[in-house]
């Protein structure tokens, strides 16, 4: 029988199988970021043990700091603190950081890949849930908590059972207007937001094999939102290219030595997976979530279910979640008006996205009533959008461009959305208070983000285009 | 760290049949910003449990501010510890007095996070989870009985059990306070060897 991507690339990991443990894993590539690493460089202290791999460890400060005037000492004190223990800890352990004002700091998952850091066969962990990022480049990438950061700095390995294996396969041509994120909106809205725990998904089909690599990221990052441990794509053309000549790919005949390996990583044709479902690129439209979970999403054309579409079971939160939002059953989201706009987050912030949505503002003004926020997952990101005009774009639409970092994804920083007020977000999670308490988040891809900017109001963006 | 153990617990149980409790709303991020693991149990649930933020303002329909229930057992509904991996969730549950989480079905970095801080995740059928919300409903001093060795959760009452999964090796790290790094520490060897073959 056939391997999979997942088992080719998981065997090649284990330092240790034992009947009735999980495996211990060996792990490639360690990043690391301000606020689940303090607690894990404690152990380490406690227990006077030393970080085995530092060269193998990345840091970056992403969910804490400020995106306006970073190059200011952070105003908030527990963030400024939080930040600045990661500068000492890297310093006392030996780990590169890309901090502050570093070029090469930003959101952990959009550097990993950026910087040629994430590179495919790789295993790959990160104590936050959007690791899964990195699997659009073939590796096995998935998040962690602060216990086993603790693990891996100590030992460079992780006990790990090994997940049950799905396949999506989506075929097809995706439509006009339809981009990388309705694809797992529209995934994650059929199958709900636990509907792939306890499994590590592997991408395929022909849609897949069309996209582009950031839009894959943007695909694997949302993995977890239907609870999968991570997602993959199995590298091709598309992998090898955008790797090479990156600040840390292989060069040379390490980089041929490395593409040979990079090239017998896919799933055999005979390999079996615990569970396949297909899907069809033509049924993919522009999606939003009106809800309070990622799988509570719609075609954006399409009404808010009513209550008797729903099971018994499902109502109670249900009608939690529109309760939250303020939105009735039944109802469209179509023309309702929004308050903010945010374009950002690992999973819709990289330089496709920036181009995809300066393209479709070039020559075009905000809304007056809309506030826009434009935050690049890096500062490379940055400054290649400078270097394009974007930001003259931006700023001639009324959009805000900011500093790179996690944002109002997560309402940790200062980037808050203000409570009751509705933000159309290139995010990813629209829990209740994900982005500052009372905030009310529709999830959507950065075309349809624009088209609200624009419009001041949730629109088909298919009538712009 | 004092060594933690966990092998049997009997305690009443606080219910929250909410599906998809996502680690935002047990511990949302604002409150992530502490370097050390303690003191997260005053935030647990902090927006469902306070108005407008203010501890001052308890939401009286809000079960951890309802005198009637108490207990070191949370019975929450289906996917609990869904969205981000902050361990902080667990610490907070940890924090405030919980022991033991139950639900129908848990998010699987939650569960890693809660069993690597002696949080016992007990995983029950759809119909057994009813079983105890509405026995709780209905005695809020209904007494529930976890038995780690024996894999078993079981209304005392009327005897009423169901067995639950768990992996052999953190049900025996859970029994006898063992370290996962402890552990992996003790393999250096074999993670030398590793290195070594596979490193150029």
């Amino acid at each position: 029988m056939g391997q999979t991507l997942f088992d080719k690339i998981w065997d090649a990991h284990v330092v240790q199988r034992k009947e009735g443990y999980p495996d211990v894993l060996y792990i490639d590539a360690h990043f690391i970021h301000e606020v689940t690493s303090p607690q894990a460089f404690d152990g380490l202290r406690r227990r006077g043990i030393r970080v085995r791999r530092p060269d193998r460890t990345h840091a970056t400060a992403d969910h804490n700091v400020p995106t306006l005037n970073q190059h200011l000492p952070i105003r908030e004190e527990l963030s400024r603190r939080q930040v600045e223990m990661l500068t000492r800890n890297c310093e006392e352990f030996g780990i590169e950081l890309y901090g502050l004002g570093h070029p090469f700091q930003g959101i952990v998952h959009v550097i990993g890949p950026e910087l040629g850091l994430t590179q495919p066969g790789m295993t790959i962990v990160c104590g936050d849930s959007h690791t899964s990022t990195h699997g659009a480049l073939g590796t096995i990438a998935f998040g962690i908590g602060t216990s086993e950061v603790e693990q891996v700095l100590a030992t460079q390995c992780i006990w790990q059972y090994k997940p049950r294996k799905m396949r999506i396969t989506i075929d097809g041509q995706l439509k006009k207007g339809v981009v990388s994120k309705d694809i797992i909106l529209y995934i994650i809205s059929q199958i709900s937001a636990s509907g792939a725990t306890g499994y590590f998904v592997e991408y395929a089909g022909s849609t897949i094999r069309s996209l582009s690599m950031e839009a894959r990221m943007t695909i694997c990052n949302m993995s977890i939102e239907m609870g999968a441990r991570g997602g993959m794509i199995a590298p091709d053309e598309t992998t090898f290219a955008y790797l090479q000549g990156r600040r840390f790919a292989p060069k040379g005949s390490d980089w041929d030595r490395a593409l040979a390996y990079w090239k017998t990583l896919y799933s055999d044709l005979d390999a079996v997976f615990d569970k396949e479902l297909h899907f069809d690129a033509a049924d993919i439209e522009p999606m939003i979530t009106y809800g309070t979970n990622p799988g509570m999403g719609i075609k954006i054309t399409q009404p808010i279910p009513r209550l008797e579409q729903l099971s018994e079971k499902e109502r109670p939160s249900f009608e939690r979640a529109l309760q939250y939002m303020s939105l009735q059953p039944g109802t469209y989201l179509l023309n309702k008006p929004v308050d903010y706009v945010f374009i950002g987050s690992c999973t819709n912030s990289r330089m496709e996205d920036l181009r995809l949505v300066a393209n479709f503002v070039k020559g075009k003004k905000k809304a007056p009533h809309v506030e826009v926020w434009v935050v690049p997952g890096s500062k490379q990101v940055e400054e290649q959008a400078r270097r394009e005009g974007i930001d003259r774009i931006f700023e001639e639409a009324g959009f805000q461009l900011r500093g790179p970092g996690c944002s109002a994804c997560l309402g940790m920083n200062e980037d808050k959305i203000p409570p009751g007020k509705y933000c159309v977000s290139t995010s990813n999670r629209n829990f209740e208070g994900r982005q500052g308490p009372q905030a009310r988040t529709f999830l959507v891809s950065p075309l349809t983000a624009a088209a609200a900017a624009i419009t001041g109001r949730i629109v088909d963006v298919r009538e712009f285009l | 760290m004092s060594k933690r153990t966990i092998r049997h617990i009997v305690s009443t149980a606080v219910p929250l049949p909410i599906e998809n409790i996502d680690t935002d709303q047990i511990i949302p991020a604002r409150f992530l910003k502490a370097t050390t693991r303690e003191g997260f149990g005053k935030n647990l649930f902090r927006d469902w449990r306070y108005e407008n933020d203010d501890e001052n303002k308890p939401k009286k329909d809000f079960v951890l501010n309802n005198p009637l229930y108490k207990g070191s057992i949370l019975v929450a509904g289906k996917n609990f510890g869904c969205g981000s991996s902050r361990e902080h969730a667990a610490w907070a549950l940890v924090d405030y007095g919980f022991q033991v989480v139950v639900s129908s079905f848990f998010a699987d970095i939650f569960k890693n996070n809660a069993l690597n801080n002696f949080l016992l995740p007990v995983q029950v059928s759809d119909a057994f989870l009813q079983r105890l919300f509405d026995a709780i409903y209905q005695d809020p001093n209904t007494q529930i009985e976890v038995d780690l060795p024996q894999q078993q959760l079981r209304l005392l009452a009327t005897g009423e059990a169901e067995y639950f999964d768990i992996n052999l090796y953190k049900k025996e790290c859970l029994l006898n306070g063992y370290d996962d790094i402890d552990y992996l520490l003790s393999l250096d060897a074999a993670i030398t060897a590793y290195e070594k073959a596979n490193e150029k």
